[in-house]
C-alpha cells in the first residue's frame, strides 16, 4: 500500500469511535437494502413458481394473463392450430387452477393444481418418493414437497384426501425448483383428472406449450400465435411478464423501492455525517499537510480511499450480516422469500460507492478550501 | 548523534548551487479585504535572509510577520512584490511546483505542531517523506534518526498526545527537517513552552540544526529568546522599523 494511503488507513482506523459509527452506518444501510431488495427477488421467483417448475420453452396464453392464477382459459381449436404451426415440435395442453382438499381431519386447505398433459406428461415434476407412472393410477396425485408441504398434514405416499367430493390419493412427492408465492400446497395430477375433478368453465386449456423444434422457430411460432390473438411467450418473458405485474400493478415495487431507498438516505445520513465530523476535527492537520506541501490530488486521494476503505468494509459486513439473518429465517420460516440475487448485490453496490462519493465529496471539498494560511494563523 | 550527518549529504530541490543569500523578499506588499474593509498588512517590506543564519522576525500582535512569514514560505502569494529563492520567484511557479517547492525545500514548525494524534511519534515525522512517495519503511527508518536528534527516539511508537508540550515542540521540529530542508520556519516555537523549556528549544536548533547551509526563520515576540539571533528584524503596522543583531539583542 502507498505511504499515503497507509497514513490516511491509520487516521481513519485509530479513530475508533468514528470508524465504528461509519461502518455500523454503512453496514446497516447495505443490510437494509439486501434484504430489502431480496425479499422482493424472492417474492417475484416465486410468483412465477409454476412457470419454473413447468419449465416449458413456450406458453401460448390470453394477452391479458399477467400472472399465473390469473388463467383465462383458451378454446380447444387453439392447441390444434398451434400444433399445426411450422417449427413447432409438440404442443400439450396444462391445466392450472385452484381447489379446496378435505384432509382426513376434516379440514379443508386450498391447493394449486397442475394439470398435466396426459399421454406426455410434459412439464412433470422431479419425484423425491414413487414414481411418475402412478400418476395415472386410479384418483392419483402427486405432492410437490415445498414450503407449504406440511399443510397437507405432511403426507406420505398412499395418504388419502377429498377434492370436491372425489378421492385423492398421493401417489408420489416431489421436489421443485421453487415453492409458490401463494402459501398454498401444490398438487400435480393428470390433465384429465384435473377438468374432471374441479369445476370449471366452457373452456379449460389454462396454457397451451409448446417445445419448438428450433431456438430459431420461436419467433416464426411468436408471430402465427400473434395472428390467432393469443400470446406465445418464452419462459423467461412469461416470468418477466409477472414480475412486471407484480413490480408495476400491485405496489409491491414501489413500497420495496420505498424502503430501499429510505434505507440509503439513512446509510448516506449517517455515514455523510460521520465522515464529514471526522473531517472537520482533522482538518487543521489536513491544512498543516498542505503547508507541509501535499499536493490537493494527494489529499483527495487519501480521503477517496478512506471513504472507500470504510463503505467496501460496511459493503462486506452488510452482506455477511443480511446473508446470516436470511439463512436463519429461512431455516426457521421454510415459507420466507428473501433470495439475494446479484443484482442485489450489484444495487447495493452501487448505493455504496453513492454513499462513499457523497461522503468524500463533502470531506474533499471541505479539504481543498482550507487555505494553509489559515493553519499558521492558527 | 548529529544532524549534520544527514544534511551533509543533501542537495537542494533544484539542484541549484546555494548561494548566500537563501531569501530574498522584495517590496512584498499584501492587503486583505477590498474597498473601505482594505486592509494593509504588509507594506513594502524586502530583506534577506542568509544560509548559516537564524534570523528572528519580532513585533506585536498584527504587525504582519505571520502575513510575512507565509508569504516567505510559498503560502500566502502576495499584491506585489516578489520572493527570490534559490534564484527562482517562487510567486512565478504553478500551484503544483509551489507545492513541491515547500515540501523540498521548506519545513515548517507551527505555533500549534499540528501533529497527528492518531498516528505514532515517528509516523508523525515520516510524512514529508511519505509525500515525496519515498517508501515506507525507509522513511520511518529515517524518521526514527531525526527523532533520535531531537532527543526522542525512545518515545517513537507513542502517540503525540502521550508527549509533553517541550516533546511535542521537538517531535515538530524533527518533522520539519526531516527531509533536509535549506529553510526552517519556527512560528512562535516558544509560545506554548515554560521560558527553560522555550530557551532549551532554542539552544538546540541553533547548535544541532543550524548549519551553513540552512537558514532558519523564527517568528516570535518572546524576548527571552533574542539571544539566540543572528539577527532580529522588528516589524511594527507591516513594515520592518528596525534591524538588530543578535549580538546587541544578547548585550541589551
Amino acid at each position: 500500500m502507498p505511504g499515503l494511503l497507509r497514513i490516511g488507513y491509520k487516521l481513519l482506523v485509530n479513530d475508533r469511535g468514528k470508524f465504528a459509527a461509519l461502518i455500523v452506518g454503512i453496514t446497516f444501510a447495505v443490510f437494509l437494502m439486501i434484504m430489502m431488495t431480496s425479499m422482493f427477488s424472492g417474492i417475484l421467483r416465486r410468483s412465477a413458481a409454476t412457470v419454473t417448475n413447468v419449465g416449458a420453452t413456450i406458453w401460448v396464453m390470453d394477452p391479458a394473463v399477467n400472472n399465473v392464477l390469473s388463467t383465462i382459459p383458451l378454446p380447444d381449436y387453439i392447441l390444434d392450430a398451434v400444433r399445426s404451426i411450422e417449427g413447432v415440435k409438440y404442443a400439450v395442453p396444462l391445466y392450472s387452477g385452484a381447489a379446496l382438499v378435505k384432509l382426513r381431519d376434516g379440514t379443508y386447505e386450498p391447493v394449486s393444481v397442475i394439470g398435466l398433459d396426459d399421454s406426455s406428461l410434459f412439464g412433470r415434476p422431479e419425484l423425491e418418493q414413487g414414481h411418475i407412472e402412478d400418476i395415472y393410477a386410479e384418483n392419483g396425485f402427486i405432492v410437490v414437497h415445498d414450503a407449504e408441504f406440511r399443510k397437507l398434514g405432511n403426507p406420505t405416499i398412499g395418504s388419502e384426501f377429498e377434492l370436491n367430493d372425489h378421492r385423492g390419493v398421493v401417489v408420489g412427492i416431489a421436489k421443485v425448483a421453487t415453492s409458490g408465492l401463494f402459501g398454498i400446497p401444490t398438487l400435480y395430477t393428470t390433465y384429465n383428472r384435473a377438468i374432471q375433478y374441479i369445476p370449471n368453465t366452457r373452456f379449460t386449456t389454462s396454457y397451451v406449450l409448446i417445445e419448438p423444434k428450433a431456438i430459431s422457430a420461436i419467433e416464426h411460432i411468436q408471430s402465427e400465435v400473434k395472428r390467432l390473438g393469443y400470446d406465445a411467450l418464452t419462459r423467461e418473458q412469461f416470468i418477466q411478464r409477472i414480475s412486471r405485474f407484480y413490480m408495476y400493478q400491485t405496489g409491491l415495487g414501489t413500497n420495496v423501492l420505498l424502503m430501499a431507498v429510505i434505507s440509503f438516505i439513512v446509510g448516506l445520513s449517517i455515514s455523510g455525517q460521520t465522515f464529514y465530523t471526522f473531517i472537520l476535527e482533522n482538518l487543521e492537520r489536513f491544512g498543516a499537510l498542505k503547508a507541509i506541501g501535499a499536493r490537493g490530488s494527494q489529499l483527495v486521494l487519501m480521503i477517496l480511499f478512506q471513504a472507500s476503505f470504510a463503505a467496501f468494509i460496511g459493503y462486506g459486513l452488510g452482506i455477511g450480516l443480511s446473508t446470516l439473518l436470511t439463512r436463519i429465517a429461512q431455516l426457521r420460516l421454510p415459507s420466507y422469500a428473501a433470495m439475494t440475487t446479484y443484482g442485489n448485490l450489484g444495487l447495493a453496490f452501487v448505493m455504496v460507492l453513492i454513499i462513499a462519493a457523497v461522503s468524500s465529496y463533502i470531506g474533499v471539498r471541505k479539504v481543498l478550501r482550507i487555505e494553509p494560511f489559515d493553519i499558521f494563523r492558527g | 548523534m548529529s544532524e549534520k550527518c544527514c544534511a551533509s549529504s543533501r542537495s537542494t530541490s533544484s539542484g541549484a548551487k546555494l548561494s548566500a543569500v537563501a531569501i530574498r523578499a522584495s517590496e512584498l506588499v499584501k492587503w486583505f479585504g477590498e474597498g473601505d474593509a482594505k486592509t494593509f498588512a504588509i507594506r513594502g517590506v524586502s530583506f534577506d535572509a542568509n544560509f548559516g543564519e537564524m534570523l528572528y522576525i519580532e513585533g506585536p500582535s498584527g504587525s504582519g510577520k505571520t502575513t510575512l512569514l507565509s508569504m516567505i514560505s510559498g503560502i500566502l502569494r502576495p499584491n506585489s512584490g516578489s520572493v527570490t529563492v534559490h534564484d527562482r520567484d517562487i510567486w512565478n511557479l504553478p500551484a503544483h511546483q509551489l507545492a513541491d517547492f515547500r515540501l523540498n525545500t521548506i519545513g515548517f514548525v507551527f505555533q500549534d505542531y499540528h501533529l497527528f494524534p492518531r498516528l505514532t511519534t515517528v509516523e508523525n515525522v515520516a510524512i514529508p517523506l511519505i509525500l515525496k512517495k519515498q517508501d515506507w519503511d525507509a522513511s520511518l527508518k529515517r524518521a526514527q534518526h531525526y527523532l533520535e536528534i531531537v532527543g526522542l527516539g525512545e518515545r517513537a511508537q507513542l502517540p503525540p498526545v502521550k508527549l509533553s508540550g517541550g516533546e511535542q515542540q521537538r517531535v515538530a521540529i524533527a518533522r520539519a527537517i526531516v527531509s533536509a530542508p535549506d529553510i526552517l520556519i519556527l512560528d512562535e516555537p516558544t509560545a506554548s513552552l515554560d521560558g527553560d523549556t522555550g530557551k532549551r528549544i532554542l539552544e538546540f536548533v541553533k547548535s544541532q540544526i543550524l548549519n551553513e547551509k540552512r537558514s532558519i526563520l523564527v517568528v516570535t515576540h518572546d524576548s527571552r529568546i533574542f539571544p539566540y539571533a543572528d539577527r532580529i528584524l522588528r516589524m511594527e503596522d507591516g513594515k520592518i522599523t528596525g534591524i538588530v543583531s543578535g549580538e546587541a539583542a544578547r548585550e541589551k
